[in-house]
């Protein structure tokens, strides 16, 4: 059962290259997020896969909590953190085109 | 126990591998937003389903009960989050103003077709 962990850890992990690359070309910004987002979430998994394989390590000690918790804060934060960088973006453009509409304003009583 | 804790979780990478093929296949941004919105939130919930099927295989003492119970809140956790910050980011690239891309030749092509066939 360990090595089947073992090895669906690793598929996993795996699986997570092709979405660096999809990270690493997105033509826009927010399908970069997406991406973060989305392996954000299989870390949270990865993790828990690392606490169950180290399950029974040194001395009858369990390790599993300590990765449980880990999962947990790290949920945690990639929710905020991809909620923090959409209304980012959100106000950043907001702002651009804000700009753009004084500008045409202020144009205006020239022409 | 043991044959349903590798069905989920291997149920889960399938999952997860068509949620990747999406995301690298797919033209358009709102399309890549809902492969990689939909696949990652089933497989992550399948994964931690065959997590809690093992603990619950594995124990019967207290400390695998604790592991288990948070492994099911961090899948309910993930249930409740995932949509909620997919929602936010396909809103701030909408009002980013990202076109879809619809071919309209095809359509239109489709649609004489439909025509010429009634």
């Amino acid at each position: 059962m360990e090595q089947f962990f073992i090895i669906a850890g690793f598929l996993l992990l795996l699986l997570m290259l092709p979405v660096f690359y999809c990270v690493f070309r997105g033509p826009t910004a927010i399908d970069r997020i997406v991406g973060i987002n989305v392996i954000g979430t299989k870390t949270t998994v990865l993790l828990i896969f690392i606490g169950t394989i180290f399950q029974r390590g040194d001395h009858g000690h369990s390790q599993v909590h300590m990765f449980v918790d880990f999962a947990l804060a790290y949920a945690l934060l990639n929710f905020i953190g991809s909620l923090v960088a959409s209304r980012y973006i959100h106000k950043v453009r907001i702002r651009k085109s804000d700009e753009a509409c004084t500008e045409k304003v202020g144009e205006d009583p020239h022409a | 126990m043991n044959l349903l804790v590798v069905t989920l979780i291997v149920l889960g990478l399938i999952f997860f591998f068509g949620g990747v093929v999406g995301l690298l296949r797919f033209p358009d941004f709102y399309t890549r937003m809902h492969a990689a919105g939909k696949a990652d939130t089933l497989s992550t919930i399948l994964i931690l389903g065959g997590f809690i099927v093992y603990n619950f295989a594995e124990g019967g003492d207290a400390a695998s009960w604790n592991v288990l119970v948070k492994i099911a809140f961090i899948a309910l956790f993930i249930m409740l989050t995932s949509p909620t910050s997919t929602h936010a980011l396909m809103q701030a690239g909408f009002e980013s103003g990202i076109e879809p891309e619809i071919d309209d030749d095809e359509s239109e092509s489709t649609q004489e077709k439909k025509g010429r066939d009634s």
